[in-house]
């Protein structure tokens, strides 16, 4: 029960590393990005090709691969995102759904079926643990990449309250209008904004393949994931994600216990039970009100 | 001042919504540091002019030129950034922000001012505006005086050379008008070239030094303020004082 619990937190940590990206898009650009899971798959990918080939330890690896991801989130906002804005809300959805599509098949095609990991290259962090009183293990990867979800919430929270660019980018979600007026250049924030988004996607592709196995078409469930994290924290708050990626975590490890099915189903029906409440619950306390 | 030339000078702004013509030819030319009055009735441009000035707008024809640089493609925030700003008639802060904030944005992205001197520009503003025992306090838990100061306060972050007033007066109570245009005056004697739009004249006049109206897009009298007043197609026009 309490070894369930545990582990449950932990792997939240990860459903709210990869969340973080996605959460903090929506927020600030208003925009869904459907290509999330496959970009952070592309990071776990270019990282193993790093490992395999040149022989760069993932860690090292995350040096070229975070300025990649950097690049490639600025030049996705300045030319896809930013252009299918204009043409409302719906568009930039469409265009990451068909980014998506286009990476997972480019992976494929490079890559093939085989799954991939990077534990094999992370020496002896894939199966390390620390035993806590109570003869509970728990896996030190699982605990460092919980620590990197929240110094990775925290420092979006930091940037963006106290920094020039977090204001700069409070400022453009707000009213881009305005903050052009006040010589806020909004197309270059969004797209600095994506840049940092697509950092904490390129730690999540490398929390995936050090903790699992991945194939080309992995991005749609570590989207899925990230979603329902990002849903049930209350998309955009940067601490609910932390939140939203435990409760979900929680549901699965809790849903895996009563039957082996349980995993995905009692995440889902949770993800969908705060869905519902968020829609519902508010109209039912005004109808109370009201009555 | 009449040695530099104008600061600004627009030339032929034509500016439409579909079918509905806006501004129909305005030509104006303002010299660094000069106050002017803006007045015409509902729906006779004066806003859009100052939002095809400022750069949140394109005209559709004609050309802007500031500091004595074409203007006319460049986008609002290179335009804030060379000394242009402008605030709006209904008051938009950033309300996720303290009012601290709403003018340290402005100062550090529109002024490009460093940490130290934003910090000083933002305290300077709202001093000036009368704010800085609220600095902190969240935009959205503002009135409406002191949104408008809010409004002000930012746009005078940005180290303005020229700076468009929408109706910053409007709504106010005459003693918080008369409390404006203090605000103004210093502005004024800092070297800052004021454009306003305003329908209380009696507030406007005691500030500007040249006064505009506007009809139907276009400017149909610009001069020294009580022969604007007189002038009869502008009494016909805005005060209606000789109506058919």
């Amino acid at each position: 029960m309490i070894n369930s619990l545990i582990q449950g937190i932990l792997l939240g940590g990860y459903y709210a590393l990869i969340a973080s990206g996605l959460s903090f898009m929506f927020s600030v650009m208003r925009i869904i990005n459907l290509a999330h899971g496959s970009l952070a798959v592309l990071a776990g990918y270019l990282l193993f090709v790093l490992a395999q080939r040149f022989g760069i330890s993932p860690f090292y690896g995350l040096l070229i691969v975070l300025p990649v991801m950097a690049a490639i989130g600025f030049l996705l906002q300045r030319f896809v995102l930013d252009r299918s804005l204009r043409a409302g809300p719906l568009v930039p959805i469409l265009a990451t759904f068909g980014l998506a599509i286009v990476v997972d098949n480019l992976l494929f095609q490079q890559f093939g079926a085989d799954t991939r990991s990077l534990a094999p290259y992370i020496g002896t962090l894939s199966y390390d643990s620390f035993e806590l009183p109570g003869g509970i293990y728990v896996g030190a990867l699982a605990v460092y990449i919980f620590v990197t979800a929240v110094v990775v919430l925290g420092g979006l929270q930091l940037l963006l309250s106290f920094t020039a660019i977090g204001r700069a980018i409070r400022a453009t979600a707000e009213d881009p209008e305005t903050a052009g007026l006040v010589g806020i250049d909004s197309r270059l924030v969004n797209a600095v904004a994506a840049a940092i988004a697509l950092v904490t996607v390129g730690l999540a592709g490398a929390a995936l393949g050090m903790r699992a196995t991945f194939d080309a078409y992995a991005g749609g469930t570590q989207l899925l994931f990230a979603f329902e994290a990002a849903v049930i924290g209350g998309a955009g708050s940067v601490w609910g994600t932390l939140i939203g990626g435990i409760v979900l975590a929680l549901a699965q490890s809790f849903g895996a216990q009563i039957s082996p099915l349980g995993f995905l189903i009692a995440g889902h029906a949770v993800f969908l039970i705060v869905l519902f409440a968020r829609i519902f619950l508010p109209r039912l306390i005004l109808m109370r009100r009201r009555a | 001042m009449d040695a530099q030339g104008p600061i600004l000078v627009a030339a032929g702004l034509h500016k439409r919504f579909g079918a509905l013509v806006v501004l129909d030819g305005v030509d104006l030319a303002i010299a660094a540091g000069e106050a002017i009055g803006i007045v015409g009735p509902n729906g006779a441009g004066k806003t859009t002019l100052l939002s095809v000035l400022s750069g949140a707008q394109q005209p559709n024809g004609g050309s802007i030129s500031f500091k004595g640089g074409d203007v006319t493609a460049l986008s609002a925030p290179v335009r804030c950034r060379l000394g242009l700003a402008r605030t709006h008639q209904i008051p938009r802060p950033f309300s996720c922000m303290t009012v601290f904030e709403n003018v340290y944005v402005a100062a550090s992205q529109g002024g490009g001012f460093s940490r130290d001197e934003s910090y000083s520009r933002v305290t300077d503003s709202l001093a000036l505006c009368g704010m800085l025992d609220i600095a902190n306090r969240p935009a959205e838990a503002l009135g409406l005086l002191d949104r408008k100061r809010l409004e002000l306060a930012r746009a005078l972050a940005t180290g303005p050379s020229l700076l468009l007033l929408d109706e910053i007066g409007g709504g106010l109570t005459d003693a918080e008008a008369s409390e404006l245009v203090e605000t103004i005056r210093e502005l004024r004697r800092r070297g800052i070239g004021i454009v306003w739009i305003e329908h209380i004249v009696h507030v406007l006049l005691q500030v500007a030094e040249r006064l505009i109206c506007m009809n139907a897009g276009k400017i149909i009298a610009d001069g020294e303020p009580a022969s604007v007043m007189a002038n009869r197609e502008v009494v016909e026009a805005y005060l209606g004082g000789s109506a058919p």
